[in-house]
């Protein structure tokens, strides 16, 4: 039936590829591209939702507590050390820029809104996707390889429920704890190099914090966050659970492309979703 | 015969445009073993995957108790795969976790028993399969006969009524082999599953299985018991079993059932009218008391010593040996009339009882747990036989002359 179809669908793009008037190859690259994007997208949509259904289930409270430790617990480190070093070196810059127009009073506003809103949730959700989503991906690419995937279905344990499910939804209550503690270490950071570095008066950076930073800048640095978290779990997962599908690779090689696919298409979506995101936050 | 247990009805499969399976036709019975041959990439791990779901058949129709599973609902094909368990030929056991957590994982996922009656069952199947020792570790910590066993324990933790083995002796060695084997055998008679096997093992699985499934050329050309696969006249035999059975064993170093059939034949047809031969016939008694108290490695290696010190013996003096069941051996002396069969039984007898079955527990201590010791006994007897006969009636005359020959008897506290 599928190799009729295919057959089918050979004969039909032989038809359009015959030598004529219009060059059509590019047209139909670019459609082939496209298509296979829609496609991909489609279906990650429907993994998603099918892991998330299953959050719900019996037993999954300790493999999602389980995963917040993995994913989130086991990241705090790494965090807060990049955060305090962006904290830091934002302070720097500000500092020096901010000097010029003598508006160096503001400088606790300018480190904590740029953290809170912008840096915090993006530098968070790439430092995880490196860190756990590379992981993930490489796990349950093995497993799949290994076929410990089949040996769940034939143990008749959904691999949606126990391996997938966990993982996101561990990752949707990491991603926004960690943001916080990148945003607090940050601004740590900031007055590191402001006030203790650069002589700047504590007094005034803390109030400019206070007085500048509202519950909505928080509260949208959270939303990003957990549309990241979104984002960069299901890919991960994604990436790990259909590796034997590539067309490219077989085996530990499928394993390895598709954890730098899963990397990369990550860190892609989280800066083109936080400009969406962003936007739709600014109406 | 009943209604089939599992029932292919012209079944296809195909991977992209290559075709695995073709209009494949099969039935298994419950409570058999039932063993699938065939040479490696023949398709005969697909056609397992399809009776576990794990595959779609493109054409045709599987059938569970007459049943097509097309027409089954969702919860009753539920219910039906909950009673089937898979062995994987790589095993797939989950590397991040112990061989205990391994064993537990199907009772935790899917029942709803309490932690003291998971760690009941689970700690009974670790037992059963010997695996005490290896509990906390992980499975790259095991050997690979350590992870069959493993694989093995999970495969049966939830009771299954059916279980699917593929290639379960994949990279062992000839006692690991047959030890794997004999545990299937063993649980399958204690606890009266189905066993669906894949193997390349050819005669080893002969031993255990009661159906064999020949699959040859993408479809089932031979469907019947061991022996009636022997006269199955096509290609398959030429191509297949020749190839995959050797000239000798490699559990015993002895003659194959068929190289020993062909060696009689050839040995005999030499002589003249009037001339005799000799056959004796060697049991070793309480193997499955063995197995319980000992485990299948020591077993294994009891047969193998066995196996080993008949063919140094009678080999010496022209004589050729096989096995023809799996506690019982069979030697040909083709020159000797029954006098001098007597004074060679009669060496080999006295060599037995002062070395031989010293050497033989020796061998079976080695893999056996400390301290573990079972009596057994060893039987021999002798017939004479015309060339012109048929041997099998000889065979019979000397099994019913058997007296013991050598017993090892355990010392009390043992």
């Amino acid at each position: 039936m599928a190799l009729t179809e295919n057959n089918q669908k050979s004969s039909a793009c032989e038809e359009k590829r015959r030598p004529g008037i219009f060059p059509a190859e590019p047209f139909t690259f670019i459609g082939e591209v496209v298509i296979g994007w829609i496609d991909g997208l489609g279906t990650a949509t429907v993994f998603l939702f099918m892991a998330l259904l299953k959050t719900f289930r019996p037993k999954q409270l300790s493999k999602i507590i389980q995963q917040i430790y993995y994913i989130g617990a086991r990241s705090t480190t790494i965090i807060m050390l990049v955060s305090l070093f962006t904290g830091m070196v934002l302070g720097l810059q500000s500092y020096h820029a901010l000097i010029k127009f003598g508006a160096v009073g503001g400088l606790g506003a300018l480190v904590s809104l740029s953290l809170i809103r912008e840096l915090g949730p993006v530098l968070t959700a790439i430092m995880i996707t490196a860190r756990a989503g590379s992981a993930i991906t490489a796990e349950i690419g093995i497993q799949r390889i290994s076929e410990q995937v089949d040996a769940l279905h034939t143990m008749r344990i959904d691999p949606f429920r126990y391996l997938i499910s966990p993982r996101i939804t561990a990752a949707i209550i990491s991603f926004p704890l960690l943001t916080a503690v990148f945003d607090f270490i940050g601004i740590i950071g900031g007055y590191v190099s402001g006030v203790a570095l650069l002589g700047l008066n504590a007094g005034v950076y803390s109030h400019s914090i206070q007085s500048n930073v509202d519950m909505k800048d928080l509260t949208d640095g959270f939303i990003k966050a957990t549309v990241f978290a979104v984002i960069v779990a299901t890919v991960c997962c994604y990436q790990g659970y259909y590796v034997h599908t590539r067309k490219d690779s077989h085996g530990a090689k499928a394993v390895g492309l598709a954890t730098t696919s899963a990397v990369v298409t990550s860190c892609v979506l989280i800066l083109v979703s936080d400009y969406v995101v962003t936007s739709l936050l600014l109406i | 015969m009943n209604t089939p247990l599992i029932e292919f009805k012209n079944i296809t499969k195909r991977f992209g445009s290559q075709m695995v399976l073709q209009n494949v036709n099969l039935q298994i019975y419950e409570g058999q073993v039932t063993t699938i041959i065939g040479l490696s990439g023949s398709g005969k791990s697909v056609l397992l995957k399809h009776i576990i779901g794990l595959l779609k058949p493109d054409e045709g129709t599987i059938l569970f108790h007459g049943k097509p599973l097309t027409e089954m609902k969702k919860s009753e094909i539920a219910a039906l795969l909950s009673r089937i368990s898979y062995m994987f030929q790589g095993n797939a056991l989950f590397d991040s976790l112990t061989v205990y957590d391994n064993i537990a994982l199907p009772l935790r996922e899917t029942t709803n028993l309490k932690k003291a009656e998971i760690h009941r069952r689970v700690m009974a199947r670790i037992e059963q399969t010997e695996l005490i020792e290896a509990s906390h570790k992980y499975p790259s910590e095991l050997s690979g006969g350590m992870q069959k066993r493993v694989a093995l324990a999970r495969a049966l933790i939830t009771d299954p009524q059916i279980v699917l083995f593929d290639e379960p002796t994949t990279g062992q060695d000839p006692v690991r082999k047959n030890a794997i084997l004999s545990m299937i055998a063993q649980y399958q008679r204690k606890f009266n599953f189905t066993a669906i096997m894949v193997s390349h093992e050819i005669p080893d699985v002969y031993f255990i299985s009661n159906r064999i499934l020949a699959l040859y050329d993408k479809t089932i050309v031979f469907q019947g018991t061991p022996e009636e696969l022997g006269n199955f006249d096509h290609p398959f035999n030429d191509e297949v079993i020749h190839s995959l059975e050797g000239l000798q064993k490699e559990l015993t170093g002895l003659y194959s059932k068929r190289n020993f059939k062909i060696l009689n034949h050839v040995q005999l047809k030499r002589r003249e009218s009037g001339e005799s031969y000799c056959v004796a016939v060697f049991t070793l008694t309480n193997l499955d008391a063995i197995i319980s108290s000992m485990g299948h490695d020591a077993a294994q290696e009891v047969i193998h010593s066995m196996g080993v010190y008949i063919d140094k013996h009678f080999g010496a003096i022209g004589g050729f040996s096989t096995r023809r069941k799996n506690n019982e051996f069979v030697t040909v002396l083709p020159f000797s009339d029954i006098g001098e069969a007597e004074n060679i039984m009669n060496d080999f007898v006295k060599d037995f009882q002062e070395q031989g079955i010293s050497d033989i527990w020796a061998e079976a201590q080695k893999q056996a747990p400390l301290g573990k010791c079972v009596d057994f006994t060893i039987q021999a007897g002798i017939a004479q036989g015309k060339p012109t006969a048929e041997i099998d009636p000889v065979i019979d005359s000397a099994k019913s002359q058997q007296k013991e020959i050598g017993r090892l008897q355990c010392a009390v506290g043992e």
